[in-house]
């Protein structure tokens, strides 16, 4: 009898397992985990890893420019507000500054836009001085560590370089008062005066409601090989040709305008999600700074990132192995790009169609309002907590100084 | 100072002056300093671009900011190996999404289809039975396909056939002829039907039912979606209704008209409530188009279905075998079918008692699952057998206009241009000849003359 009992025990609790173990395998089947070289960090919970301790500017720094403007709210630079607002009603905001491990100075550089709707940055280097002389005046957290435990959010072109052309962005480098901070933005390149050691790089902001819009079912069978709608030529900007994005994207619209396996165009279609979602491969080119929201769009409508910009530094590239969900190719590659497509094996191809399906990785890229858990929002503050807790060398002595508060262009020490 | 000197000193400083700021407000205008960035709309992208050249690998280092070299390789065209391989990439690729997404709906073993086509020897019958056989041919699911057909019509659609070995194929007669206006060749289409049903009742076949006729356009949904009828289930049919020449006429009907599906094409289907199940029928009203509908085959009006259409349903095969476990919703065969001439029963829908018991499919009737459509042409045109010309044509005549402007003046084959009229003698010309001919004969007077010398 009791040998029956046992068996009975051992036979439920072997179904139970083989039952919990076969919805385990039906869901890796359409996607798989993610686990980049920090480890599987994308679904870690920031709140309770770090405190953060958000500085009361006056408004002039950042809600008076969006209420004049607020085209900043939807361009690919809006990380900057939505950050701001998130963090106001976040669990990790603390209102005591004694116990934060990590300041946030909200001060919106880039909200000053042209009539198209470019941002200008020849005011932004000015601006954020003025905000940090007033955060190093009025609290004494700065002096403590000259800006070590600060972070800011600059999303521009070239971060905090300051400025839309890469030259001059690298003649004036980063902005000296910056030198310590932690700097979140967009822009991300290996060997780069503007990327800071210790950065941490985002995606740029994309409409999360427009694109959930768009969504269609996921059993349209994906028939486009490759998919790429932008500009090849910048003609405006670039009349001779050969400066913009390199001549890379110049280099793909040569070699493949007549062939039949590349949709890429300069149109804008109205379809232009729903495209991609029938396509298997997206091009991501560089552009006049090497990232760009179709990296975002890509992820999100699981058609594989073809990343074409060489020594990119790719966002949250510590949580996401981007390596095994995209396909790299040099600049100098660009005329046998569709050997190198054609070449990738398809176990390969549907692997990575699988992490792409992985509905963290599409969160881990959009700044949905209101927060998601595992969206970018939190992906930045799980990157703040893993740079906890602050070396020694971050509080300076009494009386020690590191900045330099009279470096850069003269133009910068106006005050704004 | 003459006046001459200095006027013409004045005006040679004006236009030095003028040369020179236009260079330099160019070099202000282009330089990146400027606050405004302009842009241009884009410019074609044919622009001579004079930085590409065809070098086949790259080697100098990256500058910053500075002009790059645009490489095209030699051949931008693609490689066939390359693009059979990326075929079948995306067809892997299509099988995943398959597997993941559709078949978890579909039961787990492929169920048989009973393809129902009534066919007959017209013009357009070899471009109908190929389309339907290359839809076949891409089916993922076992089917016998069950072609009708008059006596008359035999040799033709073998011929068709033959081109397709590996379909299987069930053949059968009908004792007949079909007629030439439409109404009387639906209602002999019906009867075909119903003697593939006889046959399917008498040998006892076992699968999913589906009438396909041949100039219909189904979509691989479809027959996903037929994968899942228990009983008889009904989809949504798009009309394309053939339209004459009245496009608009049709569009504003259907979608002014209350009635009308409101879409701007006619579609037939079921009516579902919030619940899925069938209220009521989508049908086509012919009062809308009275006095347009065509009456013999291939003369100019509308080509309108009837009020149900028999492609529309689908239903379990077992529903008209003699003795199954069918249910008692469902009318014996034999009950409603009567034998001889009489078809008895309008569409699928009059096998059934009651008809809340048909299943709609395709997200309940919302998809339009396939497309009804007749383009045919007269009755009485005249096509080559199986659309070959392999004789040589006896006759030819003259074009008006030279068909072939550009060929070169060497391929010429002297003639005699007094001739007016073509030699209709039987004699074969090639074509080159006729228009070269005709090319000298608009030359001008002045050839014409030479050659009358020299003969």
């Amino acid at each position: 009898m009791d040998k029956a009992i046992w068996v009975l025990l051992l036979f439920f609790c072997y179904f139970l397992i083989g039952n919990l173990s076969a919805q385990d395998i039906e869901h890796s089947e359409r996607a798989e985990r993610i686990s980049g070289s920090a480890g599987d960090v994308l679904e870690d919970n920031p709140v309770g890893r770090l405190k953060v301790y958000v500085y009361n500017l006056p408004s002039k720094y950042n809600t008076k420019r969006v209420k004049k403007d607020p085209r900043c709210l939807t361009h690919m630079f809006a990380a900057e507000v939505f950050m701001h607002r998130f963090l106001l009603k976040s669990p990790v905001r603390t209102r005591n500054p004694e116990e934060a491990d990590w300041f946030f100075v909200p001060v919106y550089t880039t909200c000053d836009l042209t009539p198209n709707g470019l941002p200008l940055p020849f005011k932004s280097p000015r601006m954020m001085r003025s905000a940090i002389k007033l955060v190093a005046s009025k609290w004494h957290y700065w002096n403590r560590t000259e800006g070590a435990d600060h972070f800011f959010v600059t999303p521009h072109d070239f971060g905090a370089c300051f400025h839309y052309q890469e030259e001059k962005a690298i003649d004036r480098g980063i902005l000296p008062l910056l030198q310590r901070a932690t700097l979140v933005q967009t822009f991300g390149q290996r060997n780069h005066v503007c990327l800071k050691e210790g950065s941490i790089t985002i995606p740029p902001f994309a409409p999360p409601q427009k694109i959930w819009a768009h969504i269609i079912p996921p059993d349209t069978p994906r028939s486009i090989f490759v998919y790429f709608r932008g500009l090849f030529y910048d003609v405006g900007n670039d009349p001779e040709g050969g400066y913009y994005a390199r001549g890379a994207r110049a280099s793909v619209w040569e070699n493949f305008k007549d062939n039949p396996l590349f949709d890429i165009s300069t149109e804008h279609p109205a379809t232009y999600y729903e495209d991609m979602q029938r396509s298997v491969f997206c091009l991501c080119p560089l552009g006049w700074a090497p990232w760009s929201p179709r990296l975002v769009e890509a992820v999100v409508f699981g058609c594989i990132p073809v990343i074409i910009a060489d020594d990119i530094v790719l966002p949250f590239a510590d949580a996401i192995p981007w390596e095994e969900i995209g396909v790299f190719v040099a600049e100098e590659d660009v005329p046998r790009l569709d050997t190198i497509l054609t070449s990738i094996p398809t176990e390969v191809i549907l692997r990575k169609q699988r992490l792409l399906a992985n509905p963290t990785m599409k969160q881990a890229m959009l700044f949905p309002q209101p927060a998601n858990p595992g969206d970018a929002f939190h992906q930045i503050l799980n990157g703040l907590a893993r740079k906890l807790p602050h070396d020694r060398s971050v509080y300076l002595k009494a009386g020690q100084k590191a900045l330099n508060w009279t470096a850069g262009p003269v133009g910068d020490l106006k005050p704004w | 100072m003459s006046p001459l000197f200095s006027s013409s000193l004045h005006i040679i400083s004006c236009l030095l002056s003028l040369y020179l700021g236009v260079r330099f407000s160019r070099l202000f205008y282009l330089s990146p300093s400027s606050e405004a960035k302009v842009n241009f709309p884009p410019l074609p992208l044919s622009l001579p671009k004079p930085l590409i050249t065809t070098v086949t690998s790259p080697s100098t280092p990256r500058l910053v900011g500075g002009r790059h070299v645009i490489f095209v390789r030699p051949w931008t065209h693609p490689n066939p190996a390359e693009t059979l391989q990326a075929h079948r990439i995306l067809s892997s690729v299509q099988s995943e999404q398959r597997r993941l997404h559709i078949l978890p709906r579909l039961p787990s073993q492929p169920r048989k289809f009973l393809i129902v086509t009534p066919t007959y020897s017209r013009t357009f019958q070899a471009i109908h039975l190929r389309s339907l056989a290359h839809s076949l041919l891409i089916l993922p699911f076992p089917f016998t396909w069950i072609i009708v057909e008059p006596h008359s019509s035999v040799n033709d659609t073998s011929a068709v056939l033959a081109q397709f070995p590996r379909l299987q194929v069930l053949r059968l007669i009908y004792p007949g002829t079909m007629p030439n206006t439409w109404p009387q060749r639906s209602r002999v289409e019906a009867q075909m039907r119903l003697m593939a049903l006889r046959e399917i009742r008498h040998r006892r076949l076992d699968g999913i039912i589906v009438f396909a006729d041949e100039s219909n356009v189904h979509t691989m949904e479809f027959f996903d979606e037929a994968q899942m009828v228990k009983h008889i289930a009904s989809v949504s049919v798009g009309i394309l209704v053939h339209t004459g020449g009245l496009e608009k006429e049709i569009q504003e009907t259907e979608r002014g008209k209350k009635g009308t599906s409101g879409l701007g094409f006619p579609v037939i289907g079921p009516a579902c409530n919030s619940s899925g199940h069938i209220v009521g029928w989508h049908s086509f009203d012919t009062l809308n188009y009275t006095g347009k509908i065509a009456n013999f085959v291939g003369e100019e009006g509308l080509v309108v279905p009837g009020r149900f259409e028999w492609a529309g349903f689908v239903m379990n095969s077992r529903l008209v075998w003699e003795e199954s476990e069918r249910p008692d919703w469902v009318h014996a065969f034999n009950a409603v079918v009567p034998s001889g001439d009489e078809i008895g029963i309008e569409s699928p829908m009059n096998l059934v008692k009651d008809v809340s018991f048909v299943e709609p499919l395709g997200r309940c009737g919302k998809k339009v699952l396939l497309w009804w459509a007749r383009p045919e042409a007269r009755f009485d045109s005249k096509f080559p057998t199986r659309w070959i010309i392999d004789k040589p044509l006896h006759i030819t005549l003259p074009s008006k206009q030279d068909p072939w402007p550009d060929i070169p003046p060497e391929i010429v084959i002297p003639a005699t241009p007094t001739l007016a009229r073509q030699n209709l003698t039987g004699k074969q010309h090639s074509k080159t000849a006729k228009s070269s001919r005709s090319k000298r004969r608009s030359r001008g007077k002045r050839n014409r003359e030479s050659r009358v010398n020299n003969l």
